[in-house]
Order: structure tokens, then C-alpha cells, then sequence
């Protein structure tokens, strides 16, 4: 006996075996992005006052960048819709079209983590410097000539690191204050650039925008994390389907179709992670 | 192209690929996508877990009834491999809560579950719906071979420096970050990464059964001619699939605290040895217990109701009668199933998360006993009348029902607000727990062995071994088991490396307790001797089996060639009636088999 309905659907429940194991998994990741966002909510709820003293409030909020992030997600719809087209095509017997399609959702994939990776960059380089004297401010800092940037975790400085390396200095670059309600941007934007020499004794904290800094930036980049993983992992099968695995196209056409299909609900799933993500994080 | 044509030309093209190879050992044994070779994997990989679980209890047994004594047999042997930290073959403190750690872990997810799910699940449930396989071998194999290579992770955390995890099995933060926050490789690290290697393990085992029970049954049979183990075992796969990723999640966030240094369960001014912890802080330890028992709560009834299964298979098979209110039971474990989700802060109403919060949880906790009391009221009412065969599976089935019996009832105080602040982290809590799992589970899990043995090598199991093995072990766990409510009413903590003598004084009747308990365990150990003996050489040497249905059973793994080919089985089966048609008024024979034409 071989195993029934791998393809085929059975006919009482309308669905064939795959389908129920997508839905299934699916069901099973709603938990644990579910658990990642009602920890965010309950660390965000019980943050203690004053932990941050460059924002008001107990949650920094406003310091991811949203012209991007707002991009991002455009990018990830547009693949989310090029996956059904391709499905679609196959539907219609089209396998050029539906190549066309597949090649322009793994571009948008690769292009999201590509731009992601850039925000993570940013991230990684942007400082939270608070002194003695009870002024704080953000900004970029230059140690020993050094930037810290994305592959370079060796550059990331804190105050202990600071102390071990015996760094007695370093150049602060502060951020343009925000422009307030009705004041224009040119005139914020006078006030920025300029360098100080900071010395290590003023400095009570010191860190780049990192999961260790604050739990906000901890659970945005454990979520964002886990989200782009999901992403590589779609796009790597994705990418199966569209090249190596597409010969199946003419052994069985249907089977072929139906992968593409359950792999496309893997995809639109990853997609709405990120639509309820981008404005959680973001925008709130 | 008509999809009859179609049909008929793929059929022709797959009948093609079942006769061209002759699968090689590795492929047979070890890189099986058949499911009755990765349930037997996965059975005898669970019972040697399951002993390996049971040495650790036994030398932290032998260190709380001989405080700093060393320990025989195993005290050399653990001196050797594990160096100073069982000096002299001493056990220390560390090496008392690491093995207590790991005895925790590895009995409940190295050992119970699979056995309970990936063996008997793996095993019997395609049998009992009459598919030729799991909907997705591929993963099944996937599943087996994550839960094998996550074990063998735990079992190397042994070694690394510092030992392994020693937080409990629960992991509690802040303890399980800062016990050795210097090195973030610790063992607790590699707990968390074995763990989410086992989830991950658990995750497809949970699509693939799921899928298998709505996809995969046979023509004919409709969800209520389920025997009530593929229930059961539905149920459990719901629970897995959906319990388990919020400890996925909070073993990411918790390995996040350990190596990135981050501070989700991290509260503000933690001191730690008279210095402020270097971290932002923030977070909150009450957010990972949540995260954990949140799983924790519906993996309880993912260890007792494919027990359940088993033992009502083996009821109405041996009472000759169908199962007393089987559409009851069917409903009392969807029951379960649902509100098992909203229980589980009733392990936590001593962390003062409010009075409201215990209040709800208490009410829900004790509406989940009404479905399970449900269940074994059914099993025991159809033992009523029934001309019972004390057989040996019989005889473990048996008496899981009292034994359960006793671990659910106990537990109702621990569901109490009230009464658990008093019994919170106490032995009665270890004793009601272990009620329910050890001659509770695994009693049922044994019953299991012996019940579908025949099937599985075409022999059966040695009864006199299987009686002496019944007998002792029904007397060991009692008098292992029995003595901890006692202690815990009388105040005695857990987790004290010296058995309570600091507290309490050497006297204390609590303490002395500790001494004969050890002793019973020791007996526990003696009595699985004739079953190892049994297991193995009843394979070569066992009574043969008189046909494919040496029960007289009516579900359809019986209706299998013995033991059950590639395939499963010869014909597609087809199902006329529901699951326990035992002495049929009119019928000729005592049982009329599911795929017996009318």
C-alpha cells in the first residue's frame, strides 16, 4: 500500500496531506511569534521609569527608522503577491510566467533582508552616552579612530570595555535634536555635527543600540531576528522551487503546483508576522 | 487529460518504485522512514533514557539518606567521569542539583513523551486507523533523528565546564542566568539549545501525527470508530503543536540573557555575591515562568493521556466488554485538551501575581479534574461484569487506574490557592507528580510493552517474569512514593542536597522516611531486572503467537500480517463498526473485529 493523498485531495476533508501539515506548522508558529509578542507587551508594560533618559517615558520608542521600515514592508507585500501570480501561472499552465514571478519574489526577499541588514548596521553603530554631569545624548562615537559596524562586533564599546582596553577618550558625534511640532527641519538641523572629545571618567553609560541595552532593543532584535530567519528560510525553498526543484514541472504537474502553493503559504504567513512587527515595533 | 486516467497512470508509475530496491542496514534500521522501525527507535531509546533518568534519582536518593556518605557502586564511577565535584564519590551540592536538573529533563522529554508518543504513537496509531504509513515518513525520520541528537546534547552537558544545567528542570530566572553568568558556554546554555533542538523535534512529530489521523484513515472509519488511543494521541499532538512553541520562545529569549546579555527575565538591582549585576535590567523573571508553564501545564496531559490510550485499549480488551461510555471519554479528553491551556499559573501561586489571577486559575484547574475523572470513571466502571483476563498487561493497566487515581486526587489541594501556599515546592508536591507519572505513565506505558510485544516480534513476553516484574514494582513505587506526602505535610522542602537534617534535625521522622524511601528505590531498580531480562530474550525465545490476533482484539493493528510488513497491510482495509464490539449479544464469536464484513 502506498501512502494516500500526498497530491491528490481526499474527498471528505477537500485537502490533501500537505495542506493540513502547513496549516498545522502555521498554527504552531502563530504560538511562538504569539509568545515573542505578548512578552514584548508585558516588558513593555512593567518597563521601569527612567531607564533611558534620553527618552521620555519607561519605553524608548522613535529610534528605528521608519521611512525604511515602511519601505521594507512594501517589498515584502509586493513578493507576498508576485508568490500567488506565480502559483497562479502554474495554474494557467505558464512555467515562463511563472519563473518571471518566482525571480522577482526571491529579488524582494534577499532585498528585504539586504535592507535589513543596513538597519541592523545602524543600529549597531548608533551610541547612548549618559555622564556624570546628568546630561545625556545619542549619537555615533569614534574610539582610537575606530567606527563600530556590522561585522565588526570587536568595536562595540561599552564602559567596562572601555576601562579594559584603557581607552581614555573618545570622539561624540550627538544626534540632531528631533524637530518639535510646527518647527522646521532646516532649522534642527543647524544645531548637529558637531564633534566633542568626551573623557572616560564623565561617562556613567555607554552602549550602542544593542539587544543588551535596553529590553526594547532586546526583544526587536530577538523578533527581527527570528523573522528574518524565517525569511532566509522561505526564500531558500522558494528558490529550490524555482530552479532546481521545478523539474518536477513535468513529472507532476500537480504535485509541482501544490508546493508551490504550500510554500506560498509559508511566505504569506512570514508576511503577516512582519505586518502586525512593523508597526509594533515601529510606529507604537 | 480525466483525472481517471491520470490516476490509473501514476498508480502504475508508483507500484513501479516499491519493488526496485532492497533497502541496506542503515537504511532499514537507522535512516527508516517506516514507522514501526522509528517507533521501535524511539521506544528503545526512551527506555534507556528512562534508566539513565532513574541512576541520577538514585544516587541524589542515596546522598538525602546518607548526607556525605559516598555513594556505592556509583560513587567511583561518577568521581571518574565527572571529577571533583564528586570528590571521594561524594556528591556535592552542585552535583546534586545538576543531577536534579537533568533527572527532571530527561524523564519528562528524553524519556516519557517519546516513549509515550514517538514509540506507542509512532507504532500503533497508523496501525489502529488502517494507513500504510505516516502522511510525511521523511519528517517522521526528521523527528527521530532531532530527538536522538538533542539528547545526546543534554547527555553532553555533563561534561562541559561547570556541569550541566542545575536550575531545576524549569529553568527559573534569575537563578538559571546568573548561576554562572562569568561563562556564558555553560551547561545551562546547552540545555536551552537541546531543548529547542527537542521542540523542534516534538513540532514535527505533532504535524505529522495530526495529519496522519485526518488524512490517513482507512475507508469506513468515521471519528467515532477511533479507538480511543488514536484520540488520545490526537489530542496529545495538539498539545505538542501548540504548547510547545512559547518554550521555544522563551528558551530564545532566555539564551539571549545567558550569551547577548540581555535582561528579559533580568529585574532592575539584581545583586549577585554583594555586586549589582552588570546589565540594563528591565525585565521580568514572573514573564519566563508564565512562558514555561505555559507549555509545562498541557505537557502533564501530554504524559497521561496517551497513557489513557493504552490502558483502555487493554481494558476492553481484556474485560471482553466495549469500553463503558466511549463518546463520554471522547469528549472529557477534548475537554482536557482545551482547558489544559488555561491551568497553568496554578504552578505559580506562590509568586504573588495577584489574588484575582489565583482565583481564576483555581477555577479553571479544578474544572479540568471533572473530564479526567470522567475518563477514569468510565475505565473503571467497565471493568463491571466484565470476566477479566489478569494477564499481565492487564495487571499493569489495572492498577494505573488506582495509582492515577491517588496522583489526581492529591493534587486537588495543590490546585487550591489556600491549601498549595502551604504545600508549595514541598515533597507532597513530588509525591502527587510522581503518582501521576511513574506508576501512573509508565505503568500504563509498560502495559503497552507487554500488550503489543506479540505484535511487534511475533512472540509474546514471559508471564511469570511479567508477574514478578508487576508485583515488585507495584510494591516499590508505593513504598517509594507513598512516604513523600507525609514529608511534605510535615514541611520538608525539595531541592535540600542533605535530605532535610539541617532543618528538621537527623531524628525527625521526615528525615528517617528518606532512608527507607531509598531503600524501596532500590527495590524499584531490582524489579525492572526480569523486565530487561524478559524484553530482550523473549525476542528469540518467547511463546510464539497462535495467529495475527493472539488478543482476540477487534481494532485493526491486529487485522495485520505479524509483525506488520512495509506497507502495513495486505489488503486495504476497509471499516463496518466502531472500535470495541466485545461479546455482541447474537454474535458467534466474543468479538467482532472493526474490518469484519457484517
Amino acid at each position: 500500500m502506498e501512502i494516500p493523498y500526498t497530491y491528490k485531495p481526499r474527498p471528505d476533508t477537500g485537502l490533501y496531506n500537505a495542506k493540513v501539515g502547513i496549516w498545522l506548522f502555521l498554527a504552531s508558529e502563530i504560538m511562538l511569534f504569539g509568545a515573542l509578542f505578548s512578552s514584548y507587551i508585558l516588558l513593555r508594560v512593567q518597563a521601569p521609569m527612567g531607564q533611558w533618559p534620553t527618552v521620555a517615558g519607561a519605553w524608548p520608542t522613535g529610534l528605528l527608522n521608519i521611512p525604511i521600515g515602511t519601505f521594507n514592508t512594501a517589498v515584502l507585500i509586493t513578493s507576498s503577491v508576485t508568490v500567488v501570480l506565480a502559483w497562479a501561472a502554474l495554474k494557467m499552465n505558464n512555467f515562463k510566467a511563472f519563473r518571471r514571478y518566482m525571480v522577482v519574489t526571491l529579488v524582494c526577499a534577499f532585498g528585504f533582508l539586504g535592507i535589513k541588514s543596513y538597519e541592523y548596521n545602524e543600529k549597531f553603530t548608533h551610541y547612548e552616552l549618559r555622564l556624570k554631569s546628568g546630561e545625556s545624548f545619542t549619537g555615533h562615537i569614534e574610539v582610537n579612530g575606530k567606527h563600530a559596524g556590522f561585522w565588526d562586533f570587536g568595536s562595540i564599546y561599552n564602559l567596562a570595555r572601555l576601562e579594559k582596553d584603557q581607552v581614555s577618550e573618545i570622539k561624540f558625534t550627538a544626534d540632531p535634536p528631533k524637530p518639535k511640532a510646527g518647527e522646521k527641519h532646516a532649522s534642527a538641523a543647524a544645531h548637529a555635527h558637531e564633534v566633542k572629545t568626551i573623557k572616560r571618567e564623565d561617562i556613567v553609560w555607554l552602549d550602542a543600540f544593542i539587544p543588551r541595552n535596553h529590553t526594547f532593543f532586546g526583544i526587536y532584535f530577538v523578533i527581527t531576528a527570528l523573522h528574518g530567519l524565517h525569511v532566509l528560510g522561505g526564500a531558500l525553498v522558494l528558490g529550490y522551487f524555482a530552479f532546481p526543484g521545478s523539474s518536477m514541472w513535468k513529472r507532476n504537474p500537480e504535485q509541482f503546483a501544490n508546493r508551490i502553493e504550500v510554500a506560498g503559504l509559508f511566505w504569506h504567513f512570514v508576511d503577516l508576522v512582519w505586518i502586525f512587527l512593523f508597526p509594533v515595533v515601529y510606529l507604537l | 487529460m480525466s483525472t481517471a486516467s491520470s490516476h490509473s497512470h501514476t498508480a502504475a508509475h508508483e507500484h513501479a518504485v516499491d519493488h526496485h530496491h532492497e533497502p541496506g542496514f542503515w537504511q532499514s534500521y537507522i535512516f527508516s522512514t517506516d514507522h514501526k522501525v522509528i517507533g521501535i527507535q524511539y521506544g528503545l531509546t526512551s527506555l534507556a533514557f528512562l534508566m539513565f533518568g532513574f541512576i541520577l534519582v538514585m544516587c541524589m536518593r542515596f546522598q538525602l539518606a546518607y548526607p556525605g556518605k559516598p555513594i556505592p557502586v556509583f560513587g567511583p564511577l561518577l568521581e571518574a567521569i565527572l571529577g571533583d565535584t564528586a570528590k571521594g564519590g561524594i556528591m556535592s551540592g552542585d552535583l546534586y542539583n545538576s543531577f536534579g536538573a537533568m533527572h527532571g529533563t530527561i524523564m519528562v522529554f528524553l524519556a516519557i513523551v517519546p516513549l509515550a508518543f514517538g514509540a506507542f504513537g509512532n507504532y500503533v496509531t497508523p496501525l489502529q486507523i488502517g494507513a500504510p504509513d505516516m502522511a510525511f515518513p521523511r519528517l517522521n525520520m526528521a523527528s527521530y533523528h532531532l530527538y536522538f541528537w538533542g539528547g545526546v546534547l543534554m547527555l553532553a552537558s555533563f561534561f562541559v565546564p561547570g556541569g550541566s544545567a542545575k536550575s531545576g528542570w524549569t529553568s527559573y530566572s534569575p537563578l538559571a542566568t546568573v548561576a554562572e553568568f562569568e561563562k556564558p558556554f555553560n551547561g545551562q546554555t546547552m540545555w536551552l539549545i537541546g531543548m529547542v533542538i527537542l521542540i523542534t523535534s516534538s513540532l514535527l512529530g505533532a504535524v505529522n501525527f495530526i495529519t496522519t489521523i485526518i488524512q490517513l484513515r482507512a475507508r469506513g472509519m468515521s471519528w467515532m470508530r477511533l479507538p480511543f488511543f488514536v484520540w488520545a494521541q490526537f489530542v496529545t499532538g495538539f498539545l505538542l503543536l501548540l504548547a510547545f512553541p512559547p518554550l521555544e520562545a522563551a528558551g530564545v529569549l532566555q539564551l539571549a540573557d545567558n550569551l547577548l546579555h540581555t535582561s528579559f527575565f533580568l529585574p532592575n538591582g539584581l545583586v549577585v555575591s554583594g555586586q549589582q549585576l552588570a546589565v540594563s535590567g528591565g525585565g521580568s523573571p514572573l514573564l519566563w515562568q508564565h512562558l514555561f508553564w505555559f507549555l509545562g501545564h498541557p505537557e502533564v496531559y501530554v504524559l497521561i493521556l496517551p497513557a489513557m490510550g493504552v490502558v483502555s485499549e487493554i481494558v476492553a480488551n481484556n474485560t471482553r466488554k466495549p469500553l463503558w461510555g466511549y463518546k463520554s471519554m471522547v469528549y472529557a479528553v477534548m475537554c482536557i485538551g482545551f482547558l489544559s491551556f488555561i491551568v497553568w499559573a496554578h504552578h505559580m501561586y506562590l509568586t504573588g501575581m495577584g489574588t484575582k489571577v489565583s482565583t481564576f486559575f483555581q477555577t479553571t484547574t479544578m474544572m479540568i479534574s471533572i473530564p479526567s475523572v470522567m475518563i477514569l470513571t468510565a475505565l473503571f466502571v467497565s471493568l463491571w461484569g466484565g470476566s477479566i483476563r489478569f494477564n499481565t498487561p492487564m495487571l499493569f493497566a489495572l492498577a494505573f487506574l488506582p495509582m492515577f487515581g491517588i496522583g489526581g486526587l492529591t493534587g486537588l489541594p495543590l490546585g487550591f490557592n489556600a491549601s498549595d501556599i502551604y504545600l508549595h515546592d514541598s515533597y507532597y508536591v513530588i509525591g502527587h507528580f510522581h503518582y501521576v507519572v511513574a506508576p501512573g505513565t509508565i505503568f500504563a506505558l509498560l502495559a503497552g510493552v507487554y500488550f503489543w510485544f506479540p505484535k511487534m516480534t511475533g512472540r509474546y513476553m514471559n508471564e511469570t517474569l511479567g508477574k514478578i516484574h508487576f508485583w515488585l514494582s507495584l510494591i516499590g513505587m508505593n513504598l517509594v512514593f507513598a512516604p513523600m506526602f507525609i514529608q511534605g505535610m510535615k514541611g520538608m522542602s525539595r531541592r535540600m542536597a542533605d535530605g532535610g537534617t539541617t532543618y528538621f534535625g537527623a531524628d525527625d521522622i521526615a528525615v528517617k522516611l528518606n532512608i527507607s524511601i531509598t531503600h524501596a528505590g532500590i527495590l524499584l531498580g531490582v524489579a525492572q531486572i526480569p523486565f530487561i531480562i524478559n524484553l530482550f530474550m523473549s525476542i528469540y525465545n518467547g511463546k510464539k503467537v497462535e495467529g495475527d490476533n493472539p488478543w482476540s482484539a477487534t481494532t485493526l493493528d491486529w487485522a495485520t500480517p505479524t509483525p506488520p510488513p512495509h506497507g502495513n497491510f495486505a489488503s486495504e482495509p476497509v471499516v463496518y463498526r466502531g472500535p470495541y464490539e466485545y461479546s455482541v449479544p447474537g454474535s458467534k464469536s466474543d468479538f467482532l473485529p472493526q474490518d469484519k464484513k457484517p
